[in-house]
């Protein structure tokens, strides 16, 4: 019972940091108090926090590691801003076309989830990972190859070369190698605010139902959970599809941030970049990769004034909380810490 | 287990920054003077400078474009606050690793610290990110090297001083290989994954067709492609008499020592993103022996202008600069001609520098290093000629 509030006041606890974090940044952003470059940088956080999130859904709570985590980012991104650019005109409201792109993104996301989950989820561990990562690839050179246009028959589609002809009036909207280059950017810290919480709704949802601790189970000792009867491929399929659908979502939201959008920004670097963010916030624990998402995002912009030395320093701060995260005595000592700020907060509440 | 190998795979990517920074160490030393040295407040008590950021790849593999626009514009800056004896212009390059998400970080970096006016960005694809910025900040900008038509297009405040974006320099090549009678029997060799490579590569085909040039074979790599031999054979079947190489120096520099080792030698031709290859390190420039391309700047010429620029260059940085080093020189020195002919003062607002500066291009003529006579439209692309080069005992040498 108290292990259960445990985790019901945890999530919650997240929920409110989450809340207080937009709060005060918006605050911070309506009063003009806050720098560019920090200002800038809030959608493509609340982008990372999602994916981190959705990711360990996949790494945490599932137990397999992917590595083309970003793909799907890709597939979202590009269905989903080619879904926003040819509404244009349809649906005038801007927030309901990044509404709508981020659903279809998350349906073609979703679809390919599917897809790569077939073969995939026969497979587990190491090989898992290794065909993730393919999976990365091809994504990365199919929409390199791909050309997508609109014009009023609708869109048209053209692999390898650009082969669309387009009526009058008619725009191209993904050109090969060129990516996107004419997005209109829609958007918004709160879009990203309201995506990073309807994320962790399904994913603290979705961990604390029968389905989640089914997929513990199955983490945890995969014969032990086919022997109680546990259908081993649909919740592995569950969890996998989840997890590439959100990304998918994220995907969206972070290129529609930007004015142009290329399919090689998605690649293998992408996919261990937001890995990073899980394993450093701690496998499994959702609170862990928002605040690694968002530290390691800002850390890079951060050290600018090091110029040359910042990646480099980047790198060596990473090593270190590596480290101390998982340093046993650093451990005993939060430990030692910790029950006393739990009695404190028990007794205020 | 996993835990493990997530860590590992983790290690790696450190790993791989750790990489990235030796290499482009050795090469970025220099530059980081640049903005730490024009930070300095100056002794006298001078007017207050006009501020002038950039963004460009200072680190990761096209550091030697964003290194030469910084080291470029930081001699042009030099020079003029020598010259009017206190700080007229005040320069910041950041870096942007060739990403458009770090360019636009980097450039709201640049606005925080108060630029007034934008070298936009080096590359391409982080340029129009950061176009699309400068145009709804109403910051003008002037990119030095950012080729690609997305940059300035619908964005009346966004210049470039780039010669001929590619959509044009594939057909100019094509149109010099036609009237220059060079070869008949063409070969292309692309790599399909890149939007410069591709824009080049469609802009030649539509052209050599008119010039009545045969196109014998096009082969295509991608990213990260290191064997080039499969091409190079059905290229040398084909019996492609030229071969047309639009890309970047670092696939050309493979593709010449494996050509070079298989015996093919065709005649190679080049275009701007093949400036560099001389000065790579660890390339035998007699691999690019009578490599042929088209740049708007010779490093070789006679003329005072630029024989004073490229011995500067050789001094402060050790190499023989390209053509982003010179485009970013005239960069700074266009600013110079239209400050002053506008009259702009540097406690104007980013937004009145920006409509004056936008009035004068547009009707301002501009002699630089990379081409005299020198006009902008409104669009913001920039009219001047291309120079044929051929490389000869590991030099530029005017082909005209």
């Amino acid at each position: 019972m108290k292990k259960v509030n445990k985790a019901t006041r945890k999530n919650f606890l997240t929920y409110a940091l989450v809340i207080a974090a937009y709060g005060v940044l918006q605050s911070m952003v309506s009063s003009g108090s806050i720098s560019s470059a920090m200002k800038g940088m809030l959608v493509p956080i609340c982008a990372y926090v999602v994916m981190a999130v959705s990711l360990n859904l996949t790494v945490g709570v599932l137990g397999e590691l992917s590595l083309g985590h970003a793909g799907f980012m890709s597939v979202g991104a590009f269905t989903g801003v080619t879904a926003a650019m040819a509404l244009k005109g349809i649906v005038a409201s801007a927030p309901l076309r990044l509404l709508i792109g981020m659903v279809v993104g998350a349906g073609f996301a979703a679809i390919a989830g599917v897809l790569i989950g077939i073969p995939v989820m026969r497979l587990k561990g190491d090989y898992l990972a290794i065909v993730t990562l393919a999976f990365g690839e091809i994504i990365k050179s199919i929409v390199t190859n791909l050309y997508v246009g609109v014009d009023e028959n609708g869109l048209h589609l053209s692999m390898l070369t650009n082969k669309l002809d387009l009526g009058e009036g008619g725009r191209m909207i993904i050109n090969g190698p060129m990516g996107i280059t004419t997005i209109e950017k829609i958007s918004t810290f709160t879009a990203g605010f309201l995506l990073v919480m309807v994320t962790l709704i399904i994913v603290f949802n979705l961990v604390n139902s029968r389905s989640g601790r089914a997929i513990m189970a199955i983490r945890d000792n995969r014969i032990a959970a086919e022997s109680v009867g546990i259908n081993i491929t649909r919740y592995r399929m569950t969890a996998f599809v989840i997890s590439a659908a959100l990304a998918g979502a994220a995907g969206t939201l972070f290129a529609m941030n930007f004015s142009t959008i290329i399919a090689s920004k998605f690649d293998f670097n992408t996919s261990i970049l937001v890995l990073v963010f899980v394993v450093l916030g701690g496998l499994g624990n959702m609170l862990g990769s928002i605040i690694a998402a968002a530290a390691l995002t800002i850390l890079p912009e951060a050290l600018r004034g090091f110029a040359d030395y910042r990646m480099l320093i980047y790198a060596v701060i990473l090593i270190i909380v590596m480290l101390t995260t998982n340093n046993k005595a650093v451990g005993d000592l939060l430990q030692k810490l910790l029950p006393g700020k739990k009695e404190e907060e028990e007794s205020h509440g | 287990m996993k835990k493990t190998l997530a860590l590992v795979l983790a290690m790696c990517m450190l790993a791989a920054c750790f990489a990235g920074c030796g290499s482009a160490k050795t090469e970025t030393a220099e530059p980081t003077a640049a903005p730490a040295g024009d930070a300095a407040p100056s002794a006298d008590a001078a007017p207050a400078a006009f501020k002038i950021g950039g963004t460009g790849p200072l680190t990761g593999g096209a550091a030697i474009y964003g290194n030469a626009v910084a080291n470029g514009a930081k001699i042009a800056v030099d020079e003029i606050n020598e010259a009017v004896g206190y700080t007229y212009f005040d320069l910041r390059i950041e870096d942007d690793a060739h990403d458009a998400e770090k360019a636009v970080n980097a450039y709201n970096a640049l606005k925080d610290w108060g630029m007034q006016l934008s070298l936009g960005s080096t590359t391409s694809t982080p340029c129009s990110a950061t176009a699309a910025e400068t145009y709804a900040d109403r910051i003008f900008a002037l990119t030095p090297s950012a080729s690609s038509p997305a940059v300035i297009e619908g964005k009346d405040n966004v210049f470039q001083m780039c010669f001929l974006d590619y959509p044009t320099q594939g057909g100019a090549s094509a149109q010099y290989i036609g009237t220059m009678k060079l070869a008949t029997k063409v070969g292309i060799l692309w790599k399909n994954d890149e939007d410069y490579s591709t824009g080049l590569r469609n802009s030649f085909v539509d052209k050599a067709a008119e010039m009545g040039l045969e196109i014998v074979s096009e082969q295509t790599f991608t990213e990260g492609n290191a064997d080039f031999s499969v091409q190079l054979t059905e290229l040398q079947n084909a019996g492609a008499e030229l071969v047309f190489l639009p890309m970047y120096y670092q696939p050309a520099s493979l593709i010449f020592a494996q050509a070079a080792a298989m015996g093919y030698a065709p005649k190679w031709f080049g275009v701007d993103g093949m400036d560099g290859i001389l000065t790579m390190e660890g390339f035998d420039p007699q691999m690019a022996e009578g490599v042929m391309l088209l740049t708007p700047f010779n490093a070789d010429s006679k003329e005072a202008k630029t024989a004073a620029f490229v011995a500067k260059y050789r001094e402060l940085y050790g190499d023989t600069p390209n053509q982003f080093a010179a485009d970013a020189y005239d960069c700074i020195y266009a600013y110079k001609q239209a400050l002053d002919a506008a009259g702009a003062t540097p406690d104007m607002s980013n937004e009145e520098l920006c409509d004056l500066m936008i009035k004068t291009f547009t009707s301002m003529t501009f002699d630089g290093l990379t081409g005299t006579g020198m006009t902008w439209d409104a669009t913001g692309a920039v009219s001047k000629g291309a120079h044929g080069c051929v490389i000869e005992n590991g030099a530029y040498v005017g082909l005209d």
